[in-house]
């Protein structure tokens, strides 16, 4: 068979099940080999045009020259010339890149053969490589500076090829990967507790409750060592011990210590070794660096990211700039939500124009409630402030067991630290003995949640519960006192030591909770809610880490692969760095080794001029529209729907009432929004409303994402499909990633799925008991 | 509360600027200090008005970008925060309140209260990292014990957010904690000994070119350091400085 470009619809139920009224998408069709002997691709690419079943000419496939929709439908004659164009821009797109890279939108995550643990290995040893000389003349863009961002641009640059990094903060260091806290995963093995690569895979893809690919969490696991090695050779000043080594601690979902971390500063602390790398290939001139940019498109050339268009956030310039590949390294989209851990200028911008130019986006509805947040204190509130889950080494949660003890509590007259041992509940303890409040993140929350629905949430809201480390400071005191050879029995000087000892654990959280709260956090227990914290979703890569467009890669939290739909703790700064420092800088060699002829790359084309018309439009829409509300008014908005409806628990009726409702909040959004100052400034309300323009749109999917997804697992927990003591009922018939390819709008999104093969762990029930 | 704001208000780098007063009300004592701009910004724009331009990101004191100068105070009257953990329940009901930009030749005025740190980024690209590729081919994280003390005192230095506090509170406008932390850092630690002659030249004579005054002992950045970066790390910039001018 030859290769053939066809008119097709997009069944996706038995064609019986359909009847005559029914309105079908109609999608281009290319049936292709990259050589004879190959295997045939089949490419489905949506045309946005919709038609009746009665209206669809089933002879059109023998008779190329007759148009595929018939004159019954009131509009064929736009109809159909709308899909003639569409075969024209998917022709003069696609083809160069059909025959060179042999790309296809059938999702193939391209990964390699093999057994697991020798994949990495072979794939880089058998890739290709681009010869110094080459790299030279080779150039990426990397949009983003935290870990994932700023260790591929510093890595890259050491290699020799030219990067352009952006951020759109005034410096690469105040990107929001320094706000981690807790640490960084690595299987060392260094306390000879039983640790191993493959242990640390088998936690991550259990802990992401076997929504992950596979392949991609072995290479993860396998190159954390390395990143420990490197960051201690870049002068990260981790944790130690008195014999001068590093020091671990535990994080939840694990029965072994493998965190490394510098205090509750770790995330800082890698992101100043990543910073120091940038610095120096800065320095070198091999980093061109751009503070204050914002990314507001990528450009596709022929099939191909070949540059991006940069808003100036100073001069309110719009930039061109062009390269051979450009790297998203962009971060979550948390602030979906509104409120969230997540840093306020985090946004999924970057992302969501990938998505509207090609990029599938992944699993939209996996979000990462942390459980240990501090609680929301009014309607004033901007964002939440996160308290590392290391608390839960040492901290207890617990809720009080007598109903009237809440109230007492919450009208004053009683004190959390007079209730009796006997009449606490610590709920995570009691529920999951084995783990106890060490359970992953999903799971703790839920149960906090569950606590509080019941009516046991301790502050006026009634959504806060105690974490509690009086017994801590107690145990912590009688083995210093044991030390020190002083009297175990002396309560006030046990407490003393105690606390001296949590305060060197954990100062600067408990002095960051004192600073917002106002309430000594070492005499009387924390007030701790669950807040959206992390998003496991995002791009769609496949095993190199690329998007489903040619040259286009998406890294770190931007992207979706490694974590499932639940990411244990401390596993972000591993991913981030991994995919920076060791994979992304071989894997997109590979790609650009095919580029090595193809000389600079024009921004002066007419993709680019569209693609700059285009973002230049929106900003001027913005500034004219003078509309009632200022774009604070429906973020929140939007938080609250999404918060309500789309947050810890989810079920049917809610999900579709946000699809909808998030569409109507998008429709006055445009209409009314008002912007105020002018394009060419500094001007941080027109940035914000770009951001939020595409969190209305990102909602709606991520919506409509947790509504197909008819199980539950991980962070996305469906009501409808829980046990009887509350615990997710996952689903083998969902055992795969969705991902999904826009069309014109979220509504009209089409699901691809990668179905997840797990072939070196049993898919088994997730317990934590 | 009921409060009186003067805040500078200036259009660019190039135009002048002046204190414009803003009456505010119905503050909550549990919102933070940047909330309560929000709050102005938002009744700002409600009246067609220009909102103040501030810097601000991660709101928990750790990504450095607030500033502000609060009452003649650089992140204002609480000791060892930064303006975004800042809470009005440190003001007083009908208080005044002055803010203004950090303010020092080497940090020009973008708009309002934005400053423009980027002569920060310039000194550390002049010798603020270690020469060493990121392959990951080092040698095993353990096998260069170091003394915890140490391991410690250069976490401590380590943990400047570079929010610029120090130079904004200085009467000389001198960068040198800001430089003395990340000498002090890669001094205390085995990796950072090779390149330690040249670091720390390059680093002090960028930050002569950018304009910054000198160290005159006054003890104010250390005070005003949110992260409370010691000045003893000044001292020990000035030690291996002078170390740099034996080898040299």
């Amino acid at each position: 068979m030859k290769n053939k470009l066809t008119y097709s619809l997009n069944y996706r139920k038995p064609k019986d099940q359909y009847s005559d009224n029914d309105q079908l998408m109609v999608c281009i069709r290319y049936y292709h080999k990259d050589h004879k002997n190959s295997k045939a691709k089949i490419i489905k690419k949506s045309t946005g045009v919709k038609c009746k079943l009665s209206d669809w000419d089933k002879d059109w496939h023998n008779n190329p020259d007759r148009s595929p929709i018939k004159s019954t439908d009131p509009n064929y004659i736009e109809k159909n010339k709308l899909l003639k164009q569409k075969v024209d821009s998917f022709k003069d797109l696609y083809f160069d890149s059909f025959s060179n890279n042999g790309y296809s939108t059938e999702l193939s995550a391209n990964v390699p053969t093999g057994p697991l643990e020798n994949k990495w290995t072979f794939h880089k040893n058998k890739i290709n490589l681009v010869s110094p000389g080459n790299k030279r003349s080779l150039d990426v863009i990397v949009v983003g500076t935290g870990l994932a961002g700023g260790s591929a641009a510093a890595t890259l640059a050491e290699l020799g090829y030219n990067v352009k990094a952006f951020c759109f903060q005034d410096s690469p260091r105040r990107a929001h990967s320094i706000a981690a806290q807790g640490g960084i995963n690595a299987a060392k093995n260094y306390q000879g507790d039983g640790d191993s690569t493959y242990r640390l895979f088998y936690d991550t893809v259990k802990g992401g409750d076997y929504r992950s690919r596979e392949s991609n969490v072995y290479r993860l696991a396998e190159v954390s060592a390395n990143i420990i090695d490197q960051c201690v050779a870049q002068g990260v000043p981790f944790a130690r011990d008195y014999g001068g080594l590093l020091d671990n601690r535990s994080f939840g979902g694990v029965l072994v210590s493998r965190t490394f971390y510098a205090k509750g500063q770790t995330g800082q602390q890698l992101l100043l070794g990543a910073y120091s790398a940038m610095n120096r290939q800065i320095s070198r001139g091999k980093i061109d660096m751009h503070n204050r940019h914002e990314m507001l498109d990528v450009v596709i050339v022929k099939g191909k990211a070949r540059g991006i268009i940069a808003r100036n956030l100073v001069t309110g310039e719009i930039e061109r700039h062009s390269a051979h590949a450009v790297v998203l390294a962009s971060g979550g989209y948390g602030n979906v939500f509104y409120l969230s851990t997540n840093a306020m200028g985090s946004n999924v911008t970057a992302a969501w124009k990938a998505h509207k130019r090609g990029a599938y986006f992944a699993n939209p509805c996996f979000t990462q409630i942390h459980p240990t947040c501090i609680p929301v204190s009014g309607d004033h509130q901007s964002k939440l402030t996160l308290m590392s889950e290391s608390l839960r080494n040492d901290g207890r949660i617990w809720v009080p067991k007598n109903i009237d003890d809440v109230k007492a509590i919450k009208s004053g007259t009683l004190k959390p630290t007079e209730i009796s041992e006997d009449n606490r509940d610590y709920f995570l303890e009691r529920r999951y003995p084995a783990f106890g409040n060490l359970v992953p993140r999903d799971v703790a929350s839920r149960a906090a949640k569950e606590r509080c629905d019941a009516g046991y949430g301790i502050n006026q809201t009634g959504e806060a519960v105690y974490l509690d480390f009086a017994s801590a400071i107690i145990r912590y005191g009688s083995e210093k006192a044991h030390i020190k050879g002083l009297d175990k029995d002396d309560n006030e000087l046990v407490k003393k030591l105690g606390k001296e000892v949590v305060k060197k654990k954990y100062g600067n959280l408990f002095q960051m909770y004192e600073k917002i709260v106002d309430q000594n956090p070492y005499e009387t227990p924390m007030m701790i809610y669950p807040a959206v914290h992390y998003t496991m979703g995002g791009i769609w890569v496949d095993y190199n880490l690329m998007t489903t467009v040619p040259g286009l890669y998406a890294i770190g939290e931007a992207n979706f692969s490694d974590h499932g739909s639940n990411r244990l703790g401390a596993s972000a700064l591993m991913q981030g760095l991994a995919d920076g420092y060791f994979i992304l800088p071989y894997t997109i060699g590979d790609y650009l080794s095919s580029d090595i002829s193809t000389g600079p790359i024009a921004n002066d084309t007419k993709e680019f001029i569209q693609a700059e018309k285009e973002v230049k439009e929106k900003i001027n829409y913005f500034i004219s529209n003078k509309g009632k509300y200022p774009v604070d008014y429906f973020h929140k908005k939007l938080g609250k729907i999404m918060w309500n409806k789309c947050g810890m628990a989810r079920n049917k009726k809610h999900l579709k009432e946000a699809v909808n409702e998030i569409k109507e909040l998008r429709e006055l959004f445009w209409k009314q929004v008002k912007v105020p100052g002018d394009t060419n400034e500094f001007n941080e309300e027109l940035a914000k409303a770009g951001r939020v323009a595409d969190f209305l749109e990102l909602g709606e999917l991520f919506a409509k994402d947790a509504l197909i997804r008819e199980e539950s697992c991980g962070g996305h927990f469906r009501e409808e499909h829980q046990t009887l003591e509350g615990e997710a009922v996952r689903k083998k018939e969902f055992q795969y990633v969705s991902a999904w390819e826009y069309t014109g709008s979220p509504k009209d999104a089409i699901l691809h799925k990668e179905e997840l093969d797990y072939e070196n762990i049993e898919v088994k029930e997730r317990s934590y008991k | 509360m009921k409060l009186k704001l003067k805040i500078w208000r200036q259009k660019n780098t190039e135009e002048k600027g002046h204190l414009v007063d803003y009456d505010i009300e119905n503050i909550s004592p549990d919102m933070s200090f940047l909330e309560m701009l929000d709050v102005l910004n938002n009744e700002l724009i409600e009246k067609g008005e220009d909102p103040v331009a501030f810097d601000h990101d991660c709101r928990e004191g750790i990504c450095g970008s607030c500033s502000l100068f609060i009452n003649g105070r650089a992140h204002g009257p609480d000791k060892l925060i930064t303006t975004c953990q800042l809470h009005m329940r440190k003001f007083k009901d009908g208080d005044t309140i002055y803010i203004e930009p950090f303010r020092a030749k080497a940090f020009p005025v973008i708009k309002d209260l934005v400053i423009d740190r980027s002569a920060f980024d310039r000194i550390q690209h002049a010798g603020g990292y270690i020469s060493v590729n990121t392959s990951g081919n080092t040698q095993d994280a353990n096998s260069i014990p170091i003394n915890k003390n140490d391991a410690d005192m250069a976490f401590d230095a380590a943990t400047c957010i570079g929010c610029a506090a120090c130079v904004a509170t200085c009467k000389n406008s001198s960068a040198m904690l800001f430089v003395g932390a990340k000498v002090s850092q890669y001094s205390l630690l085995p990796q950072g000994q090779t390149e330690a002659t040249n670091r720390v030249v390059n680093m002090v004579n960028q930050m002569d070119l950018e304009g910054f005054g000198n160290c005159s002992n006054t003890g104010a950045c250390e005070v005003e350091c949110p992260k409370g970066i010691s000045l003893d790390n000044i001292a020990r910039m000035n030690r291996e400085l002078m170390k740099a001018s034996f080898r040299k």
